[in-house]
């Protein structure tokens, strides 16, 4: 129970301290949300921009937004420890690996659920979707919002420290996220009335896919970080 | 990792072995390549085309001679998840042993895995446009799930070719396998919620009336293919080994060339011994 | 028989592929033989610090 504790409000230190990094410098704020709601725009001119499309596929749209998105939020968070030798301080720290990755995995997730919320915001101005369900649409939201800060942070520390880190993050997170992209997309259908779906059994395979890919995060970031 | 280094090979050429193949693997070598002209003269001529009749219409239907493809498609299926089985086995090996045997087995798994792979996705497109009438389905589970594996593992390959201390980067690699191999349950499950009907239902081996020299062409393209990949993995797994002790010796050598050029005298300061400090060094090249 | 341009096209790309893979794999390991001294080419005999 205290080993529990300990981590968790290790986790919680260096969870702060990514989100106090973030909040001074506000490279989510400033650079990943507009290019979130931009990629959303564009979505729009490629689909020809009629409401009826765009309400048929907003919950795909959508999710790939994220995904883009979250690509560059966690390329940004593995990318803060990489400059002054702060990786190596970290390592020093005496902080555990599990709870570098849960803080670091928790502080993405944070940015990532704000990114969620102003596209759902770009959803609705945008593309003129109304929300059936929005018990259903913020469970799933956080769920796979979970999903993805989890394989996205243990990929950014096993893709960092190479030269070609930016072009490699993709093609390793996107492939195994593909199950979480059918599921947030299926249940966001249920969401947004676009299609008869059971949004919340979706919902629940997405729950397993989260607490998988913690679990297993947690694991190999200690391997990966030990060199 | 080399502790000392030791002086380059004095091996006359063609004294050693120049190739990574031995005996044992040529003779392997050989059996494959006739095995493969015997599946192909089944697979083409001995064995019949799937026509069936429809019980009330009196149609005829089935894949007819597509299905020959099939002797060929499954095998290679089989044989990538063998490939992929064994690349997570020495990436768990590799982990929890890391000797370099894991490493350079997982690597070489995971490249020939590879090639199968696309072949079954190219195989299998090819088979499905003259029996499901469309070159890709969305909804196919099995499909589904050999793209996405195809995929994970043409980045663990990418992830590779990276440079950066070898060490680190196979222990990465392993991370990335063994995660591509977990994750393929979730992915086959997610598909299959995604469309209840898969086409890999209609017109499938279970259709088929496998029986007699069907089977037994199936059979002999399993081991056939099996006996392919056994001669890959064998030949990639020695250029494997190869690519590493490359690595080493060129490190040693270059640390003996480099010893070679300075005099003592220099070494002593460098390493910051007394007496030589402030020394200059005699002339160097 | 039906269908003859597929089968030829997939099993002709089949053992088009894994025949050049194969030759691919051959030379390189010819290529790099000459680089590496004949104690340390094989797993089996390798004598070298880490063994096997």
């Amino acid at each position: 129970m205290n080993v529990l504790r300990t981590v968790l409000s290790e986790a919680r230190l260096v969870a702060a301290r990514d989100l106090r990094i973030e909040a001074r410098s506000r490279v989510v704020v400033d650079q990943i949300l507009p290019f979130a709601v931009l990629v959303l725009v564009l979505f729009g001119f490629a689909l020809d921009a009629d409401h009826r499309t765009l309400r048929t596929f907003a919950p795909g749209l959508f999710w790939v937004a994220v995904l883009l998105s979250a690509l560059l939020a966690v390329q940004r968070s593995a990318s803060v420890d990489a400059a002054d030798g702060t990786g190596i301080a970290l390592r020093m720290s005496g902080l555990s690996p599990v709870a570098r990755y849960l803080g670091r995995t928790t502080a993405v997730l944070v940015q990532l659920l704000v990114l969620e919320a102003v596209l759902v915001g770009g959803l609705v101005v945008l593309y003129g979707v109304d929300v059936d369900d929005w018990f259903l649409l913020v469970v799933a939201g956080v769920v796979a919002g979970v999903a993805v800060a989890a394989t996205g942070t243990l990929y950014g520390a096993l893709a960092s420290g190479l030269g070609a880190r930016e072009t490699l993050l993709p093609i390793l997170v996107l492939p195994v996220l593909a199950p979480v992209l059918i599921g947030a997309t299926r249940a966001f259908d249920d969401a947004l009335g676009a299609a008869a779906v059971d949004g919340w059994a979706w919902t629940g395979l997405l729950t397993v896919a989260a607490l998988i890919l913690t679990m297993v995060g947690a694991s190999a970031h200690g391997v990966l970080v030990e060199d | 990792m080399a502790t000392e280094p030791t002086s380059p090979d004095t091996t006359p050429p063609g004294a050693g072995r120049d190739t990574t193949g031995s005996r044992g693997s040529r003779l392997l070598g050989v059996v494959t390549l006739v095995g493969l002209a015997v599946l192909v003269v089944l697979a083409f001529v001995v064995t019949d085309p799937d026509v069936r009749i429809h019980p009330t219409s009196g149609e005829e239907f089935g894949q007819f001679d597509a299905v020959r493809m099939l002797y060929v498609h499954v095998p290679l299926a089989v044989m990538t998840y063998l490939a992929y089985g064994l690349c997570a086995v020495a990436s768990a090996g590799v982990l929890i042993r890391r000797t370099p045997w894991w490493d350079v087995t997982a690597h070489a798994a995971a490249e020939v895995g590879t090639v199968f792979c696309g072949l079954v996705l190219v195989t299998g497109s090819i088979w499905g446009r003259p029996v499901w009438n469309t070159w890709w389905e969305w909804g196919d589970v099995r499909l589904m799930s050999t793209l996405i594996l195809f995929l994970m593992f043409a980045g663990y390959l990418a992830l590779r070719r990276t440079t950066g201390d070898p060490r680190a980067s196979s222990r990465r690699a392993a991370v990335v396998a063994l995660i591509a191999v977990l994750d393929i349950p979730l992915v086959n499950r997610s598909v299959e919620w995604w469309e209840n009907r898969t086409l890999h239902q209609q017109s499938t081996l279970g259709d088929l009336k496998i029986e007699d020299l069907t089977l037994f062409t199936l059979m002999l393209g399993f081991l056939v293919l099996g006996m392919v990949l056994a001669w890959l993995l064998l030949h990639r797994f020695r250029v494997g080994w190869l690519e590493r002790a490359a690595l080493e010796h060129s490190v040693a050598a270059a640390i003996i060339e480099r010893r070679a050029e300075t005099p003592t005298s220099e070494v002593h300061r460098a390493v910051g011994e007394a007496g030589d400090a402030g020394t200059a060094a005699g002339d160097r090249s | 028989m039906t269908h003859v341009g597929y089968l030829i096209a997939g099993w002709g790309i089949t053992l088009a592929t894994l025949g050049t893979y194969a030759l691919r794999v051959v030379r390189r390991g010819r290529n790099l033989s000459t680089r590496v001294p004949d104690a340390h080419r094989r797993w089996l005999e390798d004598q070298g610090p880490e063994g096997a």
